[in-house]
């Protein structure tokens, strides 16, 4: 594992340096603003960026974007700190920051977009550096696989989303989140937005059932989990639901849609935490627990549940993220993360403790942690409710008694107790690895002791959510009320739990894993399904590709001939004279020829023939300039076939027995088609006024008299230029073809 | 494909066929012509040279490789384009110079057209030998 290669030098190169300071300075930046938004106010700015579509880069500074921004950039200061010990000996290093600072780029675009469609490229923006972060370590197999898993999971969420916000710009009649206004429950379009809408936020945000992604992404070096997959990162499905609550929420769909599936997640993924023996997979669940409780208490929407949402976002943050560097230390210092192994850490490692046993105490949710207010405003918003108070509360209840038990399997038990082996002896880790958990830990009990601390943030957030201005009142404990009652019960609960949680686990190990090889089964569907699509039209053939290709056309044709219903008036032949007939034989004595020769060079030099018929007629109604080209032309294409053929086999009579009678068939089919279009062309009156301005604005304003040349390099050169670009890149494929048949061959 | 009457041919033509090139590259503006068929026809002329004297004399002739011909134009072709934007006005939009120009007559024309359609010339003279050399060769 990468966690041994620390190098604490890195801090002072400039990678290392660049990684911390930028983030620290956002952070900076983004505090000034907590004033204003404080008090209410919001940022608003705004420039064009394809004002045709109506995308503007605009950025919406309000409470739930700066909460998020603070959380982005607070968290990933010290993330980036911990990591230039924890990864600064890694020959990647460099890459790795490269791809931490595209994400946080990419989070802090995700929540100051006011556009969603920029709000949408943000978004795959953190999807892509979360897909390349995972597989870090890109030589094991396991990393690569958990990474194109969880690529493939959000960014089919991604694609529905987009489908979405397309849905809500034509409801809304603009992108812009700060425009749409007037919710839109009452539109014939909600129920495809919101689904599609609901299914990015869900796969961004691991719920069942595409929850399995996130407990595989811990692939990824600590550091990434820790930010990526467990404070920031995930947390833009939440971000998503919360931010369109105001337009999209209150309907029955919507509460019960999230009040649901986050309860489910929320209930099955503590119930999985503990199952796990590795420490970073029962911190993985304890996370989708949270991400379940937010997006149930985000569809609750009760004023009081908003308000514990946010709340409960920013305790579960910093105590997760936290914990997570925390087992990176653990990691580091004894070489396991295993919950059955790790004993009696305490006395090797003093500081990582505190900091470890803080966190996992806000986790459990013991006053006086911040953690505490966070579960018992969950409670008072869940008790409040007049529908589903059962579900809401009783979800949050379960969940909450499961996390205290995971709170000691991660934090106490490996600190307490005799010291046991560990494949190294346990040691502190560096300043640099300890300074993101014990700064993150002593900040949860700071704002659990002084909960008005974080009102300047919560208020705005909350009022944000929900679209009005909000009363919030953070505070530790005033009266016994039920929440307290239902608080102390979850404590007796979780502490049951926790002393038989080696039997459950034992029990809970014995049952199957459904989600993780179910995906495996259907990727090898999907591989098996392409392979015997490709072999079905990939023949090999370039008869078939040729008649397949034509087959096609031929219907297109018909279909359009059909809806156009043209009449056809029949063609005027009076004016032909003796020269076109004779040019006409010509033609078709060529392509007659070319049809029914035997040999290749005759048919090449035959449909030259035709080639030439065509010049002809150019040139007979006046287009010398097409002419000559359609004659050079010619002339190549006869010396390219002539080289290329000289090589070829005769052309067999095998060859040339069954299919023809198809092949005839369809030269009718087309010529046929294109004939009658033609016709019908002729009846249509031709619109001259292009014509009529080339002809007089030709040499006035471009100084040329050659319409057709004027019209290439001057009028349409940018399409010229788009043409002259196709024939470079053309040629240069066929060269790169032509040189890979040299390889091939002995 | 060596006779001495082809190779005594060539001699000529293929000088022939290249200032033909130039000269259709020039005067298409006001007459038939251009940087496409000029481009053409000068192929034809290396062609003829690479029938007549085998490819890598051909190769030897035309000095720089095809390839990079085909996208110096392209380069050439942008280059036209930028122009016009420098000048403040839509991409690709003409540029004109008149040297000497007087009451009554225009003088020399030069223009960032010119430079577009050499660009044009150039990426079908590359791309067209790209492709044939690169068959005769391999085949």
């Amino acid at each position: 594992m990468a966690a041994t290669q620390t190098d604490s030098r890195a801090l002072t190169r400039p990678a290392g340096l660049i990684s911390v300071a930028v983030p620290l300075a956002l952070f900076g930046w983004f505090l000034q603003f907590l004033p204003e938004i404080a008090a209410g106010g919001t940022v608003v700015y705004r420039i064009d960026w394809v004002p045709s579509l109506e995308v503007g880069l605009g950025v919406l500074l309000d409470g739930l974007s700066l909460t998020f921004a603070l959380l982005i950039t607070g968290i990933g200061a010290l993330v980036t700190l911990y990591s230039t010990s924890y990864l600064g000996g890694h020959r990647d290093y460099g890459r790795f920051v490269c791809y931490i600072l595209a994400f946080m780029g990419g989070m802090l675009g995700l929540v100051l977009s006011d556009n969603l469609l920029s709000l949408f490229v943000f978004w795959e923006v953190t999807t892509i550096s979360s897909y390349l972060l995972i597989g870090f370590d890109a030589d094991r197999g396991t990393a690569r696989r958990n990474a194109l898993q969880a690529l493939l999971v959000t960014a089919t969420g991604g694609l529905a989303f987009l489908a979405g916000i397309i849905l809500i710009g034509m409801a809304a009649g603009t992108f812009d989140i700060s425009g749409i206004g007037e919710p839109l429950a009452s539109h014939p379009l909600y129920l495809p937005i919101f689904l599609l809408v609901v299914a990015g936020a869900f796969t961004k945000s691991a719920q069942v059932p595409f929850h399995f992604w996130l407990p595989n992404a811990m692939a990824a070096p600590t550091p990434v989990s820790a930010y990526l997959h467990s404070a920031t990162m995930v947390k833009g499905g939440v971000y998503l639901l919360a931010r369109m609550n105001p337009s999209l929420g209150g309907t029955d769909p919507w509460f019960w849609t999230l009040v649901l599936f986050g309860g489910v997640t929320a209930v099955f993924a503590s119930v999985m935490a503990l199952r796990q023996t590795d420490i970073k997979q029962v911190l993985a669940y304890t996370t989708l627990m949270a991400l379940g409780t937010l997006i149930m208490f985000i569809g609750v929407g009760t004023e009081y549940a908003v308000q514990a949402a946010m709340a409960f976002l920013v305790v579960h943050s910093l105590y997760k993220a936290a914990l997570f560097l925390m087992i990176g230390v653990v990691d580091h210092g004894t070489g396991t993360r295993d919950a059955r192994v790790l004993r009696g850490l305490g006395r090797a490692m003093p500081v990582t403790m505190v900091a470890a046993m803080l966190a996992a105490l806000s986790m459990a949710g013991v006053p006086p942690l911040f953690g505490f207010v966070g579960k018992e405003f969950l409670y008072k918003a869940a008790l409040d409710l007049d529908v589903g108070r059962l579900w809401v509360t009783g979800c949050a209840f379960a969940a909450s008694a499961l996390m205290f038990a995971a709170a000691g399997i991660v934090a106490w038990r490996p600190f307490m107790g005799k010291p046991a082996d560990t494949p190294t002896a346990p040691h502190e880790g560096p300043w640099p690895m300890l300074a993101g958990p014990l700064v993150l830990a002593l900040l949860g009990l700071a704002l659990g002791i002084m909960p008005d601390l974080a009102e300047p943030l919560v208020r705005p957030a909350t009022a944000a959510v929900l679209g009005v201005a909000a009363k919030v009142d953070l505070y530790l404990f005033r009266t016994v009320n039920a929440a307290f009652v239902l608080s102390l019960l979850t404590f007796a609960a979780g502490f049951a739990l926790y002393l038989s949680h080696a039997r459950l686990r034992a029990g809970l190990s014995r049952t199957p894993k459904l989600f993780d090889p179910g995906w495996d089964r259907l990727m090898d569907l999907v591989a098996a399904g392409s392979t015997a699509l490709t072999g079905a039209i990939q023949t090999g053939r370039l008869r078939r590709y040729i008649f397949v290709t034509f087959a096609t056309l031929a219907a297109v044709l018909s279909v359009a001939l059909w809806r156009a219903e043209v009449t056809l008036a029949a063609p005027d032949f009076d004016d032909l004279r003796a020269k076109h007939w004779s040019v006409l034989i010509f033609i078709m004595a060529g392509a007659l020829l070319t049809a029914f020769t035997r040999s290749r060079m005759t048919a090449v030099a035959a449909l030259g023939v035709v080639g030439i018929g065509v010049a002809l007629i150019f040139i007979m109604f006046g287009a010398p300039d097409v002419a000559i080209t359609q004659l050079l032309i010619e002339v190549l294409q006869v010396v390219l076939f002539a080289v290329a053929m000289l090589k070829l086999p005769h052309l067999g009579r095998d060859m040339n027995t069954r299919p023809r009678a198809w092949d005839a068939v369809l030269a009718l089919a087309i010529g046929g088609l294109t004939a009658t279009i033609l016709i019908a062309v002729m009846a249509t009156p031709l619109d001259l006024r292009l014509t009529a301005f080339f002809e007089a604005a030709s040499v006035p304003l471009a100084h040329g008299r050659n319409i057709v040349n004027v019209i290439l390099v001057d009028f349409r050169a940018l399409d010229t230029f788009g043409e002259i670009a196709v024939v470079a890149v053309a040629a240069l494929g066929a060269w790169a073809v032509l040189r890979g048949t040299r390889g091939a061959r002995p | 494909m060596t006779s001495l009457i082809v190779r005594a041919a060539t001699r000529v033509l293929v000088g022939l066929l290249l200032v033909f090139s130039i000269f259709m590259l020039l005067r298409g503006h006001n007459e038939p012509g251009g940087g496409f068929i000029g481009g053409l026809i000068g192929a034809t002329g290396f062609i003829l040279y690479a029938i007549a004297h085998g490819c890598a004399a051909a190769r030897g002739a035309l000095r720089a490789d095809p390839r990079s011909i085909a996208v110096a134009g392209l380069g050439v072709a942008l280059l036209a384009g930028v122009a016009g934007l420098l000048a403040g006005d839509a991409i690709f939009t003409g540029q004109w110079l008149f040297l000497g120009g007087a009451e009554g007559e225009k003088g020399l024309p030069l223009s960032t057209i010119l430079l577009f359609d050499l660009g044009v010339y150039l990426v079908v003279l590359g791309a067209v030998l790209t492709i044939v050399f690169a068959l005769e060769e391999e085949v």
